[in-house]
C-alpha cells in the first residue's frame, strides 16, 4: 500500500510482546506463586474459637461435685457508646464513678473499635437486673462464660482447681490452648485435663476491609462445633467426704478410705481444707493469697503428700511378712515383761504395760511392742547376724510390695513416696557391717525411718482385707458417657503373702476394735478390724493413727485416719474412722456404747499452737509472681514454694511445728 | 436498497462481536465487584452496575447512530471535535468537579458527569488522521512532524493541569501512529530507551554508572558501525540527549513530582515497600489477582473484591475482579480479546484505501492497547499506578462512550472502504 507498510509488523510485534510479558507475569502470580491465596485468606478470615464446656465431675452416686455455671462478662465497644445514665449504670454494676472511668479508659486504650471486657464475671442475679436495661446502654453487651462451681464445697484437694493457661502450657500442648483458656492446675482437674477439656470449636468468620462481619466462610462448611468435655464419675462418696471434712475441722491430718474390692477411693480428706469456690471468680487472687499465707497450709495435699511413721499400724504387716518367711506361726508366743531387750537397748511397751504371754493375735490386739521386736530380731538374725544387711534387704523388699516407699500411681499429681530405707542407708549412717537388728529395731513397730502416706496406709488395709492383693487406688471410676474404666484398675496387685496367713492377723485386728486398744470405737452390729497407731513426732505431740477395714466378711471399706498432734490413735483417729465407716455402711451413725458422738469431734480443736512462730512465717513476704503462678502455673516448682518456705522457719523451733516431719521428707 | 445491504454487509462483525463481549465481561465484573444486597435489581440506577447497563445501552445506540452517519462527517468535522474537547478541557479547569485530586469532571446533573479527557483522545486521533492524510504531508519531514506532535501535545498539556498524569501519558502512545506513517524509527527506539533510562535513573542513586554505561554503549555502536562515518554524529547526539534525559528525570523526580506520585513510582520500582499506606492498593490488587489461581474463585466469590479490600474496584482496578474470580483462564481470555481487537484494528487499518481511515485506525489501536497495558500492568504491579480505565470493561460512562465512539467510527469508516475516498 505504501512504503511503510511493513511497519505494521513492528507495531503488531510490540503489542504481542507486551501482551506476552503481562501474561507471563500473570502466570507467575496466579499459577506459580501460592502466597497470594494465603494473603487473601488472611485478609478476610478470622478463626474464632468457641470454648467447650468443661466436663463435670460427679461422685460415685452421681451427685455433682463440680459443674459449670454461666457467668456474664460485660463487654464494651467504646466507639459505639453513646451518652447514657452513668449513675444508674454504676449502680447496677455496683461500681463507683472512678471505677467506671478507669475501666472505660482501659477499654479505649485497648482499642476504640474492638470489644474488650468492661466488667468480669457478673453473677446471674446481678446480670438479670443489668440485662433488663442493657438496651439503654449502647455499646455495651454481655458475653457468657462458664466457670466451675462446687455446689457442696467439698473435696477441694481432690478436685483441684483450674487456672488460665501460661505460655508454657500453650507451647507444650502443641497450640491446643489459646490465650485466656483454662487448664487444670491441680488435683483431678489436672490429671484428667485431656478428658475434661473437650474440643474447641472453630468458626471461620469473614470480615471485610473495614472489619465488618460478613458471615461464615464457605457457608460454615469448615466450621466445627465445640465438643464439651467428658463427664467423670469419681469414686468419692460425697456423704462420707462431707462428714470426714466436718470431723477433721480444726484438725490437721487426713482421711483416706478405699473400697478394697475395686481400689476406688471413697473418701479423701485433707485437713485443713478450703472451699473450692474460693479458687473461682473475681476474688480468686485474694483468696489464693490468703490460703497461701495460712500457716496450716490448706494447699498441702496431706493424703498423698504428707508421710508419717506408721507406728503400731505397721504391726499387722510385720506379722504377715514374718509368717510368710516362716519365722513365726500364729501360735508363736512371747512373754512380755513390759519391754523388749534388744541388745543393750530396752524398748518399752506402750505405757510400760506388761502384756504377759501373748500370741500373734493377742499381740496385735494389745499392740505389744515386745512381741514384734522379738519377731523382727528373729527375722533379721535368721541367716546370722553377719548377714543382717542382705536379710534386711529381703525384708525391705517384702514391705515395699505393700506400696511403702514408692508411689502407688494415684490418678492425681503430686503423690509422695513415703520412705523405706535400704541397707545402703544404714551403711552410710553407721558403718557397713556394724549395724545389727537391734540398731534398727524401731522399724519393727513402724517407727524410725519408715514413712508412709495416708494413702499407702489405707492401701495396706485393702491388701489385708483382700487377703493378699490390692487394686491400684484411684479417684475416677468412670470416664465419659460410656463409663470407661482404665484397664490398669482391674489388675490385682499381689503382695507375696499367702492368703492363709491373713486370718490370724485379722483376728488380732478384730480384737483391737472388739476389746483392744480401739474398743471405744466399736460399732455395734458391724465387725470392724483395725489397728491403732501412735506415730512418734519429734516436733510435738504424737500423731494419732488408725487403720481399719469393715465389715470383716466381705469388706466394703478400708480406711486410714491420721490426726496430727493428737497422741494415741485410739483417742482421735479411731473414733473418726468408726463414724466414717458406719456412715458409709449404714448411711447413719448409731450411738456408741462409749457415748462418743460425731459432734464432739466436729467441735474439737486440735490445731497446734503456732503462736510463737506464726508471725515469722508471715514475715517472709510472698513473692507476687509466685502467687500469680499459684493460680496459673501448675508445675512442681510452686508446690515446693508453698510447702518449703514455712518449713525452713519451722525447723528452727523444734518441738512445735506439726508438719516438720512432712518437710523433712520434702527436703530429702 | 442495494446500497443499504452492502453497507451492513461491510460492517466488520468481528469487531462488533469483540466490542459486545468486552462490554458484557465488564458489566459482569462490575456487578460482581460492587453487588449490593440492598439493590438486587441489575438495572438499579443507585448502583454502578445499574448505571453501567444504561451506559452500555447508550453506547450501542451511539454506535448505531454513528453507523448511520455520513462517511465524510468525521474527517470534515475533525477540527470541530478537537475544538470542542479543547474548550471542554479548559472549562473543566475553570469549573470542574474535583474527584480524587483530579479536576477532571464536568457535572451534567442527575449524578452524571462528563470526563472531557476521555473524548479528547478520540478528537486527537481524528485531527491527527485528518492532518497526516493531507496531500504532501510527510511526517518524516520536520515541519509536519512538529505540527503532528503539537496536535498530540496540546491536549496533553491541558490534561496535565488537572492534573491527570494517566490520561496525559495515554497521548504519548500516538508515537506509534507517527512511526507507522513514516517518522524515524529512532523516535520509537528513543522512547524505549527513555523508558529504560527512566527506570534505571530512579532505581540507581548514582548517575555516574548510567552515564558511563551510556558512553560505553555509544562507543561500542560506533566501533561496530565504524565504516559508516555519518552515524557518528547521530550517535553522539543521541548520547547527549540520553545523558540530558537522565539528569532531567532525576531533577523531575526530586524537584517536580508531587510526593504521592513519587511514592507510586517508588513502589512499582521496588524502591520502597509500603503495603499499609500508599502501596496498599497495588498490594491488595496483586493479592486479589494472585489468589485467583487457574480457574478463579467463581462469579461473586472473590473475597478481595467482595469485601472491598481492593480499592476503585469497579473502575481502575476492575481487572482484579477478573483475575480473582475467573483466574488465569479469565485473564487470558480478556487479554486475548484485547490483543485480538488491536491486531484486528491493524488489519483493518491496512486494508483501507483512505490514509485518513488508516491513520485513524492506528490511533485507535494505540490508545486502546496503551490503556490495556498500563491498566493491567498497574493491577499486577509492573507499571506505576496511574489511574486510567480498562477499555470497555471499567465502570464509567465517559470512558465507555469515548471508546464506543472511537471503535464505531472506525467500523463506519471501514464499512465504507470500497466507497469513495474523502479527504
Amino acid at each position: 500500500m505504501n512504503k511503510f507498510f511493513e511497519r505494521r509488523y513492528v507495531i503488531a510485534g510490540i503489542f504481542i510482546t507486551l501482551t506476552v510479558i503481562l501474561l507471563a507475569r500473570l502466570f507467575y502470580m496466579q499459577i506459580i506463586d501460592d502466597r497470594y491465596l494465603l494473603y487473601a485468606q488472611d485478609n478476610v478470615l478470622r478463626r474464632v474459637y468457641t470454648n467447650p464446656g468443661r466436663g463435670p465431675i460427679l461422685d460415685r452416686n452421681k451427685k455433682v461435685l463440680v459443674q459449670n455455671e454461666p457467668f456474664y462478662d460485660i463487654m464494651v465497644i467504646p466507639k459505639q457508646v453513646k451518652p447514657f445514665d452513668t449513675l444508674e449504670f454504676c449502680k447496677l454494676l455496683s461500681i463507683d464513678k472512678d471505677g467506671f472511668s478507669k475501666r472505660f479508659e482501659k477499654a479505649i486504650k485497648y482499642s476504640p473499635s474492638l470489644a474488650s471486657i468492661f466488667e468480669k464475671q457478673l453473677s446471674a442475679e446481678v446480670y438479670a437486673a443489668f440485662q433488663e436495661r442493657l438496651s439503654e446502654f449502647p455499646g455495651f453487651y454481655s458475653s457468657t462464660r462458664y466457670l466451675r462451681t462446687y455446689p457442696d464445697s467439698v473435696a477441694a484437694q481432690f478436685l483441684g482447681f483450674i487456672g488460665e493457661v501460661t505460655d508454657k502450657d500453650m507451647k507444650r500442648s502443641g497450640n491446643y490452648y489459646r490465650p485466656g483458656d483454662y487448664i487444670g492446675v491441680t488435683g483431678v482437674e489436672r490429671s484428667y485435663e485431656e478428658v475434661l477439656r473437650g474440643q474447641h470449636g472453630v468458626q471461620n468468620l469473614m470480615y471485610d476491609s473495614r472489619n465488618r462481619p460478613k458471615g461464615h466462610y464457605a457457608g460454615g462448611a469448615y466450621d466445627t462445633a465445640a465438643v464439651a468435655g467428658e463427664r467423670l464419675i469419681s469414686s468419692l462418696d460425697i456423704r462420707i467426704q462431707r462428714l470426714g471434712e466436718q470431723l477433721m475441722k480444726n484438725k490437721l491430718g487426713s482421711i483416706v478410705a478405699i473400697e478394697p474390692s475395686t481400689g476406688e477411693i471413697l473418701c479423701y480428706v485433707s485437713s485443713p481444707t478450703y472451699d473450692p469456690n474460693l479458687m473461682v471468680g473475681r476474688q480468686r487472687g485474694n483468696n489464693a493469697a490468703e490460703l497461701y499465707k495460712n500457716p496450716y497450709k490448706p494447699f498441702f495435699i496431706r493424703p498423698i503428700q504428707a508421710s508419717y511413721p506408721p507406728g503400731s499400724s505397721f504391726k499387722p504387716l510385720s506379722a504377715l511378712i514374718a509368717m510368710q518367711e516362716g519365722i513365726i506361726t500364729p501360735q508363736t508366743t512371747y512373754y512380755c515383761p513390759g519391754y523388749y531387750q534388744a541388745g543393750n537397748r530396752r524398748v518399752p511397751c506402750f505405757h510400760g504395760e506388761a502384756h504377759g504371754t501373748v500370741n500373734l493375735s493377742s499381740a496385735v490386739a494389745l499392740s505389744c511392742n515386745g512381741y514384734f521386736d522379738m519377731v523382727f530380731e528373729k527375722l533379721m538374725n535368721f541367716y546370722g547376724a553377719k548377714n543382717t544387711s542382705s536379710t534386711f534387704n529381703n525384708w525391705r523388699g517384702n514391705v515395699t510390695k505393700f506400696g511403702i516407699g514408692s508411689r502407688l500411681g494415684l490418678d492425681m499429681p503430686g503423690e509422695g513416696k513415703g520412705n523405706m530405707p535400704t541397707s545402703a542407708h544404714y551403711d552410710k549412717v553407721y558403718r557397713p557391717g556394724s549395724w545389727r537388728s537391734s540398731t534398727i529395731i524401731s522399724l519393727a513397730i513402724g517407727q524410725g525411718e519408715v514413712l508412709a502416706t495416708p494413702l499407702q496406709l489405707a492401701n495396706i488395709e485393702c491388701t489385708i482385707a483382700n487377703h493378699g492383693f490390692y487394686y491400684k487406688p484411684h479417684l475416677i471410676k468412670a470416664i465419659g458417657e460410656k463409663d470407661v474404666i482404665r484397664p490398669e484398675y482391674k489388675v490385682k496387685n499381689y503382695v507375696g503373702i499367702d492368703g492363709q496367713y491373713f486370718e490370724p492377723v485379722i483376728d488380732g485386728m478384730q480384737a483391737v476394735v472388739d476389746h483392744g486398744t480401739a474398743a471405744l470405737s466399736k460399732i455395734s452390729g458391724i465387725v470392724m478390724c483395725g489397728k491403732t497407731g501412735t506415730a512418734q513426732n519429734n516436733h510435738g505431740e504424737d500423731h494419732s493413727v488408725f487403720v481399719a477395714f469393715a465389715p470383716r466378711d466381705d469388706p466394703k471399706i478400708a480406711i486410714a485416719v491420721i490426726v496430727e498432734n493428737s497422741g494415741e490413735g485410739s483417742k482421735w483417729a479411731a473414733p473418726i474412722a468408726s463414724f466414717i465407716v458406719e456412715k458409709y455402711l449404714r448411711d447413719s451413725i448409731t450411738s456408741r456404747p462409749s457415748g462418743m458422738t460425731p459432734e464432739q469431734f466436729i467441735n474439737a480443736n486440735r490445731l497446734p499452737d503456732l503462736g510463737n512462730y506464726g508471725p515469722k512465717v508471715k514475715a517472709k513476704p510472698i513473692p507476687k509472681d509466685t502467687l500469680k503462678d499459684l493460680g496459673i502455673d501448675s508445675n512442681d516448682k510452686d508446690k515446693k514454694a508453698w510447702t518449703k518456705q514455712p518449713a525452713k522457719r519451722a525447723k528452727r523451733i523444734p518441738g512445735k511445728l506439726v508438719a516438720a516431719r512432712i518437710e523433712r521428707k520434702e527436703n530429702e | 436498497m442495494n446500497n443499504q445491504r452492502s453497507f451492513f454487509f461491510n460492517v466488520d462483525w468481528v469487531m462488533v462481536f469483540i466490542y459486545l463481549a468486552l462490554c458484557t465481561i465488564g458489566w459482569l465484573n462490575i456487578h460482581s465487584a460492587v453487588y449490593d444486597e440492598k439493590h438486587p435489581y441489575f438495572m438499579d440506577l443507585d448502583t454502578n452496575y445499574g448505571k453501567q447497563f444504561v451506559y452500555i445501552i447508550i453506547g450501542i445506540i451511539t454506535g448505531i447512530v454513528i453507523l448511520l452517519l455520513e462517511n465524510r462527517f468525521f474527517s470534515t468535522l475533525a477540527p470541530v471535535f478537537y475544538g470542542i474537547t479543547t474548550l471542554l478541557l479548559i472549562l473543566v479547569l475553570i469549573d470542574g468537579r474535583n474527584v480524587g485530586g483530579n479536576q477532571a469532571w464536568i457535572s451534567l446533573g442527575g449524578g452524571f458527569r462528563l470526563q472531557p479527557s476521555e473524548f479528547a483522545k478520540f478528537a486527537t486521533c481524528l485531527l491527527l488522521a485528518r492532518y497526516l492524510s493531507g496531500t504532501n504531508v510527510r511526517v518524516s519531514e520536520p515541519r509536519p512532524f512538529l505540527i503532528a506532535a503539537a496536535i498530540i501535545v496540546f491536549p496533553m498539556f491541558l490534561i496535565m493541569l488537572q492534573p491527570d498524569a494517566g490520561s496525559t501519558l495515554v497521548f504519548s502512545c500516538l508515537i506509534f501512529v507517527l512511526y507507522r506513517e513514516g517518522a524515524s524509527p529512532y523516535f520509537l527506539i528513543l522512547e524505549g530507551l527513555f523508558i529504560t533510562l527512566f527506570v534505571l535513573t530512579l532505581k540507581l542513586n548514582n548517575l555516574t554508572y548510567i552515564v558511563v554505561a551510556l558512553v560505553a554503549l555509544a562507543l561500542i555502536i560506533i566501533f561496530l558501525f565504524r565504516r559508516n562515518k555519518k552515524l557518528i554524529p547521530i550517535i553522539l547526539m543521541g548520547l547527549a540527549i540520553c545523558v540530558a534525559f537522565v539528569f532531567s528525570v532525576k531533577f523531575l523526580y526530586t524537584d517536580v513530582l508531587k510526593p504521592h506520585q513519587k511514592v507510586r513510582i517508588d513502589i512499582v520500582l521496588g524502591i520502597t515497600k509500603d503495603n499499609k499506606g500508599k502501596g496498599y492498593n497495588v498490594n491488595q490488587s496483586k493479592i486479589a489477582i494472585g489468589s485467583g489461581k487457574m480457574w478463579g474463585r467463581g462469579y461473586m466469590q472473590g473475597t478481595q473484591t467482595k469485601y472491598s479490600f481492593v480499592p476503585e474496584q469497579s473502575t481502575d482496578f476492575i481487572f482484579c475482579t477478573v483475575g480473582e474470580e475467573w483466574g488465569f483462564a479469565g485473564a487470558v481470555v480478556v487479554l486475548g480479546l484485547y490483543l485480538f481487537l488491536v491486531l484486528r484494528i491493524i488489519m483493518i487499518a491496512e486494508r483501507q484505501r483512505s490514509p485518513f481511515s488508516r491513520i485513524y485506525a492506528y490511533g485507535v489501536a494505540s490508545v486502546v492497547f496503551f490503556h490495556v497495558v498500563i491498566n493491567i500492568g498497574m493491577t499486577i504491579g509492573v507499571v506505576p499506578s496511574i489511574g486510567i480505565p480498562l477499555p470497555l470493561i471499567s465502570y464509567g460512562g465517559s470512558s465507555l462512550l469515548s471508546f464506543t465512539i472511537m471503535l464505531f467510527v472506525l467500523i463506519k469508516l471501514d464499512s465504507n472502504r470500497m466507497g469513495m475516498i474523502y479527504a
